[in-house]
């Protein structure tokens, strides 16, 4: 087996994931401009995964930036704080930047044009903190995953404490075409990031960091290196350029040549992945005391104007954004995140959140149309699928509503990269299947632990039943026994045989009882 | 997918593609096939284009009138080129001076039966133009194991436009004179006679790179479609696992047998360049719909289309053996994709999670 799989291995050199034309240029080399503060801030109370956070501001109020809005709420949420100073004039529903245009709650700011920051906390060295409270301060800062995946970031370095992490991989891929946010945060603000690197570590107990950045970005790793020189924990490493080299477990396997196992997290290798952004942002909440209400959006696509990447307040509407550089021509999709993996939004009048990295504004030549054809088994997507799945197969599958039959091929292994659907010449939204019929598992899961739940309730109340009715029948018995016993009692004078009786008497009791 | 957001709402990412489709890929497989077929009509005259044009004539019109059947769009699926295609691979593969008949059946049959009838386009488990193949040769041996020398347009006694026409309508005139043998007909007949290959070889037909010998289209004008097939390979549409495993799976076995018995067996050359064996490598094995989607899986179908190959040709009773083997092999597909899977990621192969073994350093 050993040689036949070396043979193998020489004739099918691995190859995974597909190399998307980047255009992240000229959108990339344009100096960050700051948004012209809007006049109302949206700002969501669910800019992350898990739950959504509770507010701790009143309608009315007024509020300075950086003041806490609404609390983390149970194990896996993130606060949310004001983006600017103001009044919070409303806070209820509105529209959230999702296909489906359905409403989220959210905190309306009426902007009072200052900016005023509120009193930040007294400058502390984070070396000099125990790791744990670093990660309670980077949470209380509302600091979640910018690339994207928007987790909690201290629950995460809290992992790291608990996990036994040796390692801090920083993602500095940026995989997804169009965007440049994490590239222009690399070369405007290296030092930042290192020092963000530096506190995490700290706070993790890891060792070393290794910054893994594609090689498409010279500037960034130049910059970075020139920052990271006095750091020997902190490498910064290139990786060749390729779609999907910003999932975790990829760059985790291009920079240390291990594969994280299925259904395990690299953290199981003692290794943490965090954001480029994630650090940048770890470093504002423990050297300034700053909470996380900022961020450097992409706006790139043929629709707009003035590419470049923009800072940009939490809750600004895209519309907003939008206005700021510029539409040439009317945009045939409007996306939120990169072309990959982002949202397509169903109007401009949606809020920026944390995990913003771009605003695409795409032509109809860019915007991948879909007339799906039927496939023609040509297996590119099974090239271009960086886990090793077979897409044509699970599509198959699912088009039969054969889910189970999916799952076998390794539905549940799919990262959602979008690899199969960009490259497929018959245009089948393969991935749209593949997310749909993951929904469809989970929904079934839920109903399937309902049912479970339901049947054992059932069960208990049954169960319930027949011990009542056996506690009555024994009561019962008893106090047959007992009248029976009594009358024997009565009738002891009469001759020892009644005593016989009596003792009759209540084994028939006690058999009934059994019975 | 964000999960901060309400789940359950089709998401069409990506918003970007890699811009091929399936026309594209067709176009691309007929542009390499162009010079190999263009040489052909020089070589082999006016009867093999009218040929060429009733197969391709056919094969569409059973397509179309399968697509009508079935209430199915016919305009954007025949133009989708695989109908096309089919017709053109199938007569490339037809003695050039064939009837008109020939072409017309084997047209109608493979679209309408090989490949409409198993649910159209992807769901066919065989290569259509080879099933067609294959059925016309059991059913007119004669017509189609007839084969004619070369007689290239403009040279002594080629027929011109409406003489070929009448060729490929009412049949060849003066059937001796024209008739030649192919290179392995001509070796398996003299070999069933008892004479060896050393003594055949004195009077047999000349192995010709430039395709001066009887053959089919697709044959005689190897060293074209073999250039057609590598620039394929460079385009990236097909890629050189299955033609270079088949053409190794004939290559072997015929040098092993050569060199130990060349009285019996054919030499590694002859085997390669004569028969459909380069038009099947590049064109034919390569067909998406009926070969595996692994690289591993189209490395085993391309040995076997190859090994099989030379088992009939050596052994079996027709002196040509690429149809069926390749026909063989395509049975063969669906059990090779279920047997060679790609690896998948933090998994083994037998798709059990890996051990963090390497959890160290
Ligand atoms: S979306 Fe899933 S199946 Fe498609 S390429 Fe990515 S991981 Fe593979
Ligand atoms: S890329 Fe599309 S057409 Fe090709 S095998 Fe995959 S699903 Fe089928």
């Amino acid at each position: 087996m050993g040689l036949i799989e070396k043979v193998f291995s020489l004739l099918e050199p691995a190859h995974w994931g597909v190399h998307p034309a980047d255009r992240k240029r000229p959108a990339a080399d344009v100096p960050v401009r700051g948004l012209p503060l809007p006049a109302r801030l949206y700002v969501p109370l669910q800019q992350h995964i898990g739950a959504a956070a509770r507010p701790v501001v009143l309608f009315g109020q007024t509020v300075l930036k950086g003041q806490l809005l609404a609390e983390a709420q149970g194990a896996t949420s993130a606060a949310v704080h004001a983006p600017t100073s103001g009044i919070v004039s409303a806070i209820g529903d509105i529209s959230a930047p999702h296909p489906s245009g359905l409403s989220f709650p959210a905190v309306t700011i009426e902007a009072d044009g200052d900016d005023r920051w509120a009193d930040a906390g007294i400058a502390v060295d984070p070396f000099g903190l125990p790791p744990q409270e670093v990660a309670t301060r980077v949470a209380a800062a509302g600091v979640v995953g910018l690339g994207g995946a928007t987790f909690p970031s201290a629950l995460k370095l809290g992992l790291g404490l608990r996990a036994k992490i040796h390692t801090l991989i920083i993602n500095g891929g940026e995989c997804e075409p169009y965007l440049s946010c994490d590239d222009r945060l690399m070369r405007d603000a290296p030092d930042e990031i290192v020092d963000g690197i530096r506190i995490m570590l700290h706070a993790t107990g890891a060792t070393k960091a290794l910054v893994g950045i594609e090689d498409n970005k010279p500037e960034a790793i130049a910059a970075m290196t020139a920052a990271a020189r006095d750091f020997p924990a902190i490498r910064i490493a290139s990786v060749p350029a390729r779609y999907p080299m910003g999932s975790e477990k990829h760059l985790f396997s291009a920079l240390t040549g291990q594969e994280v196992p299925a259904d395990g997290r690299t953290t199981d290798l003692g290794a943490l992945v965090h954001n480029v952004g994630t650090a940048w942002a770890v470093h504002e909440a423990l050297r300034q005391g700053r909470p996380l209400v900022e961020r450097i959006v992409t706006l790139n696509g043929g629709a707009i104007d003035m590419p470049g990447n923009i800072r940009v307040p939490v809750g600004a509407l895209v519309a907003d954004v939008l206005a700021f550089v510029g539409l040439k021509t009317e945009p045939a999709r409007l996306v939120m995140g990169g072309p990959m993996m982002g949202n397509r939004l169903p109007h401009a009048r949606v809020p920026v959140v944390k995990g913003t990295s771009g605003i695409l504004a795409l032509t109809a030549n860019e915007a991948a149309q879909l007339d799906p054809g039927p496939c023609i088994r040509c297996s590119s997507c099974v090239r271009a699928c960086p886990v090793g799945l077979l897409p044509l197969e699970m599509s198959a599958r699912i088009g039969i509503d054969d889910l189970n039959g999916a799952v076998a091929f390794g539905l549940k292994d799919c990262i959602a990269c979008g690899c199969c659907s960009f490259v497929c010449p018959s245009r089948i939204p393969l991935v749209h299947y593949f997310n749909h019929a993951k929904g469809e598992l989970a929904a079934q899961g839920r109903a399937q632990l309902r049912n479970e739940s339901a049947k054992r309730l059932a069960a208990a109340r049954i169960e319930r039943l027949a011990r009542d009715t056996q506690e009555k029948a024994a009561a019962a018995a008893r106090r047959k026994a007992e009248r029976a016993a009594q009358k024997a009692a009565e009738k002891a004078a009469a001759g020892t045989t009644a005593a016989g009786a009596a003792a009759e008497a209540a084994q028939q009791a006690s058999k009934e009882v059994v019975a | 997918m964000s999960a901060a957001l309400p789940p359950g709402i089709p998401v069409a990412a990506p918003h970007a593609h890699a811009g091929g489709s399936v026309r594209r890929v067709m176009a691309k497989v007929m542009l390499a096939l162009l010079p190999a077929t263009l040489y052909g009509f020089w070589l082999y005259g006016w009867p093999a284009f009218h040929l060429f044009m009733f197969t391709i004539m056919f094969a569409l019109c059973g397509e179309a009138f399968a697509l009508r059947l079935m209430r199915r769009p016919v305009a954007p699926m025949l133009l989708d080129g695989s109908a096309l295609l089919t017709g053109w691979l199938l007569a490339l593969s037809l003695p050039p001076w064939a009837p008109w008949w020939i072409g017309a059946l084997g047209g109608l049959f493979a679209t309408l039966v090989a490949k409409q009838l198993f649910g159209g386009l992807g769901h066919n488990l065989f290569n259509p133009a080879m099933i067609a193949r294959v059925a016309l040769l059991i059913s007119f041996p004669v017509p189609m194991t007839l084969w004619v020398a070369p007689l290239p347009l403009g040279s002594v006694g080629a027929p011109d436009f409406v003489a070929g026409l009448q060729i490929t309508l009412a049949g060849i005139p003066q059937l001796d004179a024209v008739t030649s043998a192919t290179l392995l007909g001509h070796a398996k007949t003299e070999l069933s006679r008892g004479i060896d290959l050393l003594h055949a070889a004195a009077n047999a037909p000349a192995l010709s790179y430039i395709g001066d010998r009887a053959g089919s289209l697709g044959e005689t004008a190897a060293l074209l479609i073999a250039g057609g097939g590598i620039a394929l390979i460079f385009m990236g549409v097909i890629s050189w696992h299955i033609p270079f495993a088949m053409l190794a799976g004939i290559a072997l076995p015929a040098f092993i047998g050569h060199a130990i018995e060349p009285a019996r067996y054919l030499d590694v050359a002859t085997h390669l360049l004569s028969g459909a064996v380069l038009l099947g490598a590049f064109f034919i094995a390569t067909d998406y719909v009926t070969s595996p989607n692994t690289r591993r899986g189209q490395l085993v179908f391309g040995a076997g289309c190859g090994l099989l190959t030379w088992l009939i040709r050596t052994y079996g009773g027709y002196p040509e053996g690429v149809a069926f083997a390749v026909l063989l092999m395509n049975a063969l597909t669906p059990a090779i994709d279920r047997l060679v899977k790609p690896r998948i990621y933090g998994r083994d192969r037998k798709g059990k999670p890996r051990e963090p073994a390497a959890a160290k350093t």
